[in-house]
């Protein structure tokens, strides 16, 4: 069993999809949500065992078919990929939970969706391979496409149609590059690429370079980085709340694709091509964060405030990228964790606020006052001051943390403003938003429902960590440094990866 | 040989980009499936052009490489699979918003138009 648990986090999903779309689990939503939430709270299992595992045994390399790598495909659990495999099964968990509450009756089969969309993108965290790689992206998006636009709507299928034909351009490049990387490189296994670009020569080096930069548009198109960030706000502010926490996440696949691609094949062992990425990364980190600050202080309500929050966590991730070393690696898988979870946990505030306060929605104008101000009170503003990084909460250790990995005075000069005011303009943006939401408000009567115990077990699950990446903050860090360490060495760990030597 | 296929994937890809800058939703969607053609021819010819050449080695003199072909292969599917999700998420944006254009609203009309309005009026 244990050999086989690298491919759990995938499967689970997969086959509890399958299942939940035949009866007699498709007839009654009832059963559907059971058997969801079962599946999922399995999945996170599965993740957690996987997690321990691979801390323990070191990294985990499962050969389907028992084609000896890098001629099969392969999936790999390193300390990176289940940290992140976790992450995305506790998001997935909330998004259900917070569905069941009604949202699930909008549309047919949104549980089976959700699964599907957690498989994809387990699978692009595990997958060894960059055409697989490749095939979980497709599989991530077609089911995002569908979640998109499940429930219907003008306003949703006006953002679909924007979403699907950017990431259909973008899969286009993406194989384009795949194309380019594998004539030069004659492999696609990442760990057997990284040991044949050094080896390159110079007629083939900028053909490899044009492959690589072409992934980083395509990386890029999906993090949202500068000048390909105009799909997020309007996608994510027309997907359903549980739909938009989920997405918290798929900007991260980008980031995470960044990071694998960039300081594993083009990174420090890469001979000429070493981060020939950087001088690229750096001038469009500090604008995406600079465009996402703008957009949050001129967002008119709170689901678009948030989106562009999103931007900002994905500039900051790319600044983490950009400084390319150990500490700021550490630095930038601690803050993706948290920013992920508090993105996801303000978006199913932003609907709740939306749900109490009748017509005005969760728009920054004058309305009504909320059905429960304390409790969705206390969540904004326990959220608010996590993505902001106001200590004690988990932001503030992440930015921290980021700052410190800022090693000369050149890189302090660029990355320490950017970041510091990104963190004043979110403050900002989030005071004013939560002062009109909560304080500025007509004497009408609510009639709204309270929150149900679906709502708060989601946005609870989501919150927590805040606090608790706190609490936890030393055995936290002390792996996502051991995860940096084993995504910037991969020399050292070449013998696990290709058991039989590089190809 | 290699200049006539090169040429026909620039082409495509040529065709694609421009047809996928046009405004109506039914160019764009031909755009991407033409790049996903030239995608194909692409990601064929990164396995070298060769003649004569089997996929299994000692059954001819050349050999090509089989992996481009699985390749190619996927990427026809996956393709196929999201033209025709585009095509019908096309189709339900012309029956839920009333016209065809990407945007899901129609440009302001050209400046001619309220003029004559003013004739009229």
């Amino acid at each position: 069993m244990s050999e086989h648990l690298t491919i759990l986090p995938i499967l689970l999903p997969l086959i509890g999809g399958l299942l939940l779309l035949l009866p007699p689990l498709c007839n009654s939503i009832e059963r559907q949500r059971l058997a969801a939430l079962t599946v999922a709270t399995l999945t996170l299992i599965s993740a957690v065992a996987l997690l321990l595992q691979s801390q323990a045994e070191g990294i985990q390399l499962y050969v389907l078919g028992g084609w000896q790598p890098p001629f099969g495909i392969a999936l790999v659990a390193d300390r990176l990929s289940t940290l992140l495999v976790l992450l995305t099964s506790v998001l997935g968990l909330a998004s259900l939970l917070y569905a069941c509450a009604g949202d699930d009756r909008a549309g047919a089969y949104f549980h089976p969706l959700v699964l599907l969309q957690v498989m994809g993108i387990n699978g692009a965290f595990l997958t060894g391979d960059i055409f697989n790689l490749f095939v979980f992206f497709e599989v991530l998006l077609i089911a995002s496409y569908a979640l998109l636009i499940h429930g219907g709507g003008k306003q949703k299928t006006q953002a679909g149609f924007h979403y699907v034909a950017l990431n259909l351009v973008g899969s286009s490049m993406f194989l384009f590059a795949l194309g380019i990387l594998y004539g030069t490189l004659g492999t696609l296994n990442i760990a057997d690429m990284s040991t044949k670009v050094a080896a390159l020569p110079e007629a083939e080096q900028a053909l490899a370079k044009a492959g690589g930069l072409l992934l980083l548009v395509v990386f890029g198109l999906k993090a949202a980085m500068l000048p390909l960030h105009f799909w997020l706000t309007r996608t994510y502010a027309a997907a359903s709340a549980p739909v938009a926490a989920l997405f918290a996440i798929m900007t991260k696949v980008g980031i995470y694709s960044i990071y694998r691609v960039h300081t594993v094949i083009f990174g420090a062992s890469a001979g000429d091509l070493a981060f020939m990425a950087q001088p690229w990364i750096w001038p469009l980190a500090l604008l995406t964060l600079l465009a996402g600050s703008i957009g949050a202080l001129a967002s008119p309500n709170l689901r678009e405030l948030t989106a562009n929050l999103v931007i900002v966590s994905v500039g900051t991730l790319l600044v983490s990228i950009a400084l390319q070393n150990e500490q700021a690696t550490a630095a930038g898988l601690y803050y993706l964790v948290h920013s992920t979870l508090v993105c996801a946990a303000l978006f199913l505030i932003a609907d709740l606020i939306g749900q109490q306060r009748g017509k005005a929605a969760d728009r920054f104008v004058v309305s009504r006052k909320v059905r429960q101000p304390i409790l969705l009170g206390v969540m904004f503003f326990v959220a608010a001051m996590a993505v902001a990084g106001i200590p004690p909460f988990s932001g503030f250790v992440g930015k921290v943390l980021l700052l410190q990995a800022a090693q000369n005075a050149t890189e302090m000069l660029w990355a320490w403003p950017a970041i510091l005011l990104s963190s004043l303009i979110t403050i900002i943006a989030l005071s004013r938003g939560g002062t009109t939401l909560f304080w500025r408000r007509s004497s009408d009567k609510t009639q709204a429902e309270p929150a149900s115990a679906w709502h708060i077990a989601a946005v609870a699950l989501l919150l927590v960590a805040a606090p608790l990446m706190v609490v936890l903050g030393g055995p936290m860090t002390a792996y996502t440094q051991a995860a940096a360490e084993q995504l910037h060495q991969v020399p050292e760990s070449l013998h696990l990866l290709l058991p039989g030597g590089p190809s | 040989m290699e200049a006539v296929y090169a040429v026909c994937v620039g082409l495509l890809t040529f065709s694609g980009v421009f047809l996928c800058l046009r405004g109506r939703t039914f160019p764009v969607v031909m755009g991407l499936t033409l790049l996903s053609y030239a995608v194909n021819l692409f990601l064929f010819s990164s396995g070298r052009l060769k003649f004569d050449g089997a996929t299994i080695l000692g059954t001819s003199f050349s050999y090509a490489d089989p992996l481009p072909q699985a390749l190619v292969l996927t990427a026809i599917v996956i393709g196929f699979a999201m033209t025709a999700f585009i095509v019908i998420l096309a189709m339900r944006a012309r029956a839920d918003l009333g016209n065809d254009h990407v945007d899901g609203r129609l440009p302001p009309a050209p400046e001619a138009k309220p003029r004559r309005k003013k004739e009229h009026a």
